[in-house]
């Protein structure tokens, strides 16, 4: 490992390694940074991506997917049970292989990786983060680079340290806890969605098939609901009540930040991609392929900068209008959903599956749930057909 | 059990996930997370976003 690098990128997951590759790729040098031993471990996420958005950033390997799936079933609070198929393919992943395989990738792309690689601040130069401090194993490191990209989670402690404001407020974070079982008895075609106010505010419990019987089961709630019961308690009456005989291989716990994303993502020398950046789907938590497609904008403008010699914030802005081109303003409109979903009561959400249940199966489309269920709401309407027009 | 009390909240390794939910919620930017431990800074202003957050309970007020 050097001293000096063009690109330095803290965090080894879906959207580190992704800006990591098309950084390298565009003739940088870049360094990868994760803090866990293993990349890949541990896996904190339902694992699930639709093909179209994933397949604009990485050919997709038959190993990487535990089970492919043709819908989603939505559970209704008193378990009406509505199946809706989707436009497109979409697969469980086996993300410790996938997340392995990506930073493989950008180690292909010529990128230097280290985990157990601790970032505990920023070097400055100039009033401008010009690198990282590190702890690796036992000794203190400084590294030196033109760009720091911050692709370090829920935490985004670059972005904080760089003057950036990264909190997640209470309400935005979806506080999580999740179980990889077997004997969870499934039908492995849909990914399923429990509503509920009264159990799961502000959230959704999911079940994901992931083949011959496993499945992630997990729940979030927002942190606003959180302090009366956690997620993991509340989980554990869910598997006692529905699968008493589930073996638990795997129990994972954490947080997703459910808000458009951050209104600053760049700075001098400086960018945030994935949760570091809020750039999860708000209504579904759903930030695998959204962290990729910025993380790829991300590695893209990073590599020509460096090029041009040019790492001001005015120049790296360029990633933050191609992101909110491609996903950041739809993800406003999504958030609006999401206050006007997690707002409806449970009488509510019934009287919504029943309507749906009574469309034909051909006809139960995710935009005809939102005409349906935004009657009384014209003005979101019109943001949908604005976003996706 | 292995209980330590920082800024009047106490913490619980065993039950801990690492998960950083805390820290990102935390608005003083009082909790420093590592690999395999936690420790609660005088920055705290014991708002007790952590302590709610946490979706494991490792964080509890002590005087609760």
């Amino acid at each position: 490992m050097n001293k000096k690098y063009d690109i330095v990128v803290v965090g080894a997951g879906p959207a580190g390694s992704t800006a990591a590759r098309f950084a390298a790729q565009s003739g940088a040098s870049v360094l990868l940074l994760e803090k866990d031993r293993e990349i890949g471990i541990p896996v904190r996420c339902a694992e699930g991506v639709g093909e179209k958005g994933l397949e604009t950033v990485v050919k997709i390997k038959p190993h990487w997917i535990a089970q492919e799936v043709s819908g989603v079933t939505l559970v209704s609070p008193s378990e009406d049970r509505v199946d809706i198929e989707s436009n497109e393919m979409g697969y469980v992943l086996n993300r410790k292989i996938f997340d392995y395989e990506l930073a493989q990738m950008a180690a292909t792309a010529g990128a230097n990786v280290l985990t157990r690689a601790y970032v505990h601040g920023l070097l400055f130069q100039n009033g401008k983060a010009g690198g990282v401090r590190l702890q690796h194993l036992d000794s203190e490191l400084e590294v030196e680079a033109s760009i720091v990209i911050g692709a370090d989670g829920i935490e985004s402690r670059v972005g904080r340290w760089a003057g950036l404001k990264t909190k997640t407020s209470m309400k935005d974070m979806e506080t999580c806890a999740q179980v990889t079982a077997s004997h969870i008895d499934v039908d492995g075609r849909y990914c399923q969605f429990y509503f509920s106010n009264e159990k799961y505010p502000g959230g959704y419990l999911w079940i994901f098939p992931k083949g011959n019987g496993l499945a992630n089961v997990g729940l979030g709630i927002s942190g606003e609901y959180s302090k009366h019961k956690s997620p993991l308690a509340c989980l554990q009456d869910f598997l006692d009540a529905r699968f008493p005989h589930a073996s638990i291989l795997t129990t994972v716990a954490g947080g997703v930040p459910c808000s458009p994303t951050l209104e600053q993502i760049v700075g001098d020398g400086l960018m945030l991609v994935g949760d570091a950046a809020h750039q999860a789907n708000p209504v579904s938590g759903g930030g695998i392929t959204s962290g990729m497609i910025a993380a790829k904008i991300a590695g893209q403008v990073a590599g020509a900068a460096i090029a041009e010699g040019n790492v001001s914030k005015k120049r790296l802005t360029e990633y933050v209008n191609l992101w909110n081109k491609a996903e950041g303003n739809k993800h406003k409109v999504f958030y609006k959903l999401k206050k006007f979903v997690y707002n409806l009561s449970d009488e509510e959400l019934d009287n919504a599956a029943r309507i749906l249940l009574d469309m034909p199966k051909e006809k139960r489309t995710l935009v005809n749930i939102f005409k349906s269920a935004l009657i009384k709401h014209p003005s979101l309407i019109v943001d949908i057909i604005k976003a996706f027009a | 059990m292995e209980t330590k009390s920082m800024q009047g909240i106490s913490y619980r390794r065993d039950l801990c996930d690492f998960c950083g939910t805390c820290v990102a919620v935390c608005p003083h930017d009082a909790i420093e997370l590592s690999e395999n431990d936690l420790q609660i800074t005088e920055k705290c202003t014991q708002c007790m976003n952590c302590v709610y957050i946490c979706p494991v309970r490792a964080l509890e007020g002590s005087d609760e």
